[in-house]
């Protein structure tokens, strides 16, 4: 059976540091040409490389949904931009069967001074529709985005939520033999992305092939029949999706159990860096694990190379699908963080925070100061176990991971008959 | 997110199916290629609708709207008709002033405009590079086609001048379409090339206003009778599409004498810098997406 997508020893290798990642000026390419020869003469190579793509080898069967996922900056963004075509392998060669289509933005082509109806036609056709598609399925583009009474009015006056749905109806309505998708379905609101979801299924239904990246490990499984995991730019494991994701978050688990946070994947402008994350009881004693029910301190340790002012920090706990569950931000309580060269640590103290023991969350860290100076999104890994203040409760995990005290019983009315 | 959907089974496809569709072959090529033609021709549609996208776009919100397109050239006519009107207006000549340097400012505006919009049109339009394929080729392209809607408008001013001046076309008129897109080619050509090198330096963005000013400084056909220029002068004009295409395209409303001379050479370096100018387009253009 022949493959939709036969991907062969793929490298991508971008520069690094300097001027080189981004542009170069016309004086550096020519000092460089006058340069180059006695350079290369003398071997050395300054430039410094980076690859974001590694050996990668697979293959996708036609109707195979595909979940391909990793850390930032596994390479997963780089794969979708080579399979669609917007930048070239560096080496290995890719083979794809039929007419691509690829959704890594929405709203692609949209511009705000055109009316809803004029950015139909010109994001089809940037999409890759002809003319005639577009009038054929206008009538289902609109419907599914429910934007018929604006239809001429010009896009910048749409609210966010409109704008997405036509965006999004748009690309749903592209239909063509192989789909790459990134992360299109974190934006909107539930409703939203239920019906990206349900039109993905759809499409998946109807034998087309899609690869698809995202964060969200609740919905790979559910969506997909394979998994591709992506590890510092190598195939790191494919096998049925619901393995590999879990298998992912394993290695993210005995990954997260240090304190130090020196090598986490982050981002930010890098003045000052979170080094140390620690967990607290209410007593300031340091645990590795969280009792359900009880007080929790976060005590992260800061490492700043310049004194930065007016900052905020922020802590998320996250369900390990990546849906926040509890956060605290400065801001928002009013305290002021005014970070000095040099390390510095602050503690956060939730009260009584009720998680489902048994259950594991991530928490992710995050400072900024007029723009994101740290971000860390997988900080450490927080495990959650019961306690004796706890009654006996179910560590399944299929139950709730908020843990509220509950009674069952039965109105006083019914309850007599 | 919890939306209930789950794909218990997947259906295979018949493999029969599978093997009537195109393959694409993703590999790295080196070096210099040909122009795609056929897939140019694929994405007509496309090269379309961004053309069409930058005109609907250019004047809106504004109050004068396409009454800009008019405004320019006319505003610019005036300024030169009465500060060079009595130098470089030859006494003798058939032709008004105010309509001369019209018929000349005229394509000097549409190729000095499509020059400047091609040469921004990839970095202008960096959300599509970074985000969709298509042949990059189509975008210099759309942005010069961008520029025909202005350019018709102020040419219908033009008639209406000559009308108002009494001056009448001769046979040549047929011609003039012919020679402003000659004219448009050459612009193409030097703005696909200058597009390619902005991508990569952007030292290239800041000179090309200025540039295209020195040029038109070099361009003596927009506001100087022929006879002004000396030999020397004469034959390095040779060298500039622009003047050549210029001198032409004025005859050809005006009903004067063409200077086939000019006309070949400009065509000439103009198909030249087409070709130079979209196969250097193509050689770099893979690396637009990393490098913009």
């Amino acid at each position: 059976m022949n493959a939709a997508i036969r991907v062969d020893r793929l490298s991508k290798r971008y520069r690094l540091g300097g001027n080189g990642a981004a542009y170069r000026t016309l004086r550096e390419s020519l000092s460089e040409g006058v340069g180059g020869l006695w350079r290369r003469w003398r071997a050395s190579a300054i430039d410094s490389h980076f690859w974001a793509l590694r050996d990668v080898d697979f293959t996708v069967a036609p109707g195979e949904v595909v979940g391909v996922i990793g850390r930032n900056g596994a390479g997963k963004s780089t794969l979708l931009k080579v399979l669609s075509r917007i930048t070239e392998p560096t080496e290995g060669r890719v083979e794809l069967r039929g007419r691509l289509g690829s959704l890594l933005e929405i709203g692609t082509g949209f511009h705000p001074e055109l009316t809803g109806r004029e950015n139909v036609y010109l994001s089809g056709a940037i999409l890759g529709m002809t003319r005639r598609d577009i009038a054929r399925r206008f009538d289902d583009i609109v419907a599914f985005a429910g934007v018929e009474a604006f239809l001429d009015t010009p896009v910048k006056r749409y609210s966010s939520g409109m704008y997405v749905r036509l965006a999004f109806s748009v690309a749903a309505h592209l239909e063509p033999d192989i789909l790459l998708v990134d992360e299109v379905l974190a934006v909107g609101d539930a409703t939203y992305q239920r019906r990206c979801v349900e039109r993905m299924a759809d499409l998946a239904r109807s034998g087309r092939t899609i690869l698809f990246v995202s964060h969200n490990m609740d919905l790979i499984p559910r969506l997909c029949t394979t998994g591709i995991l992506l590890e510092k730019g190598r195939v790191a494991r494919v096998g049925p999706a619901a393995e590999v994701v879990e298998k992912y978050l394993t290695a993210q688990l005995s990954d997260g159990s240090q304190e130090e946070l020196s090598v986490r994947h982050r981002t930010g402008d890098g003045r000052a860096r979170f080094t140390r994350l620690q967990f607290l009881d209410g007593d300031g004693q340091a645990h590795a694990a969280h009792v359900s029910g009880e007080d929790l301190c976060l005590r992260v340790e800061i490492d700043a190379s310049t004194a930065v002012p007016d900052a905020a920090l922020a802590v998320v706990i996250k369900t390990l699908g990546g849906a926040r569950l509890v956060s605290s931000w400065t801001r928002e309580s009013g305290y002021a963080v005014e970070l000095r060269p040099g390390k510095q640590v602050f503690d956060c103290c939730f009260r009584a925070i009720p998680l489902r023991p048994g259950q594991r969350f991530a928490v992710a860290l995050w400072l900024e100061a007029g723009g994101v100076v740290d971000s860390v999104e997988d900080a450490r890994t927080l495990e959650v176990i019961d306690g004796p203040s706890t009654r006996e409760v179910s560590t399944d995990p299929q139950q709730g991971a908020v843990l509220c005290d509950y009674q069952w019983g039965q109105p006083r009315a019914f309850a007599e008959v | 997110m919890n939306a209930a959907v789950r794909i218990d089974a997947y259906i295979p496809v018949d493999s029969s199916v599978a093997a009537d569709l195109p393959v694409t072959i993703l590999e790295r090529r080196c070096g210099w290629r040909v122009i795609d033609l056929a897939e140019l021709w694929k994405y007509r549609e496309l090269l379309g609708f961004l053309a069409w996208r930058d005109v609907q776009v250019r004047y809106k919100q504004t109050v004068l709207g396409a009454a800009w397109a008019v405004l320019q050239p006319v505003a610019t006519m005036v300024v030169f008709s009465v500060m060079l009107g009595r130098v470089a207006g030859a006494a003798d000549a058939a032709i008004p002033y105010p309509v001369f340097v019209f018929a000349g400012l005229l394509p000097w505006m549409f190729f000095s405009g499509a020059l400047n919009a091609a040469s921004q049109s990839v970095i202008g339009n960096q959300n599509l590079v970074t985000k969709v394929y298509f042949p990059r080729l189509i975008i210099p392209t759309a942005a010069v086609a961008a520029g025909v809607v202005d350019f018709l408008i102020a040419s219908a001013v033009l008639l209406l001048l000559m009308l108002v001046y009494g001056v009448w076309p001769g046979a040549g008129l047929f011609a003039a379409p012919l020679i402003a897109a000659g004219l448009g080619i050459a612009a193409l050509g030097i703005g696909t090339l200058l597009c390619a090198l902005t991508v990569a330096y952007r030292d290239v963005r800041h000179a090309i206003p200025f540039f295209v000013q020195l040029w038109m400084f070099a361009t003596p056909a927009i506001y100087l009778q022929a006879d002004a220029v000396g030999p020397t002068g004469r034959a390095l004009l040779l060298l500039n599409p622009a003047n050549g295409f210029i001198v032409n395209f004025r005859a050809a409303m005006l009903g004067g004498a063409f200077d086939l001379p000019a006309l070949a050479a400009a065509v000439g370096i103009g198909a030249a810098m087409l070709v130079v100018g979209c196969l250097y387009f193509r050689r770099v253009e893979q690396s637009f997406a990393d490098v913009i």
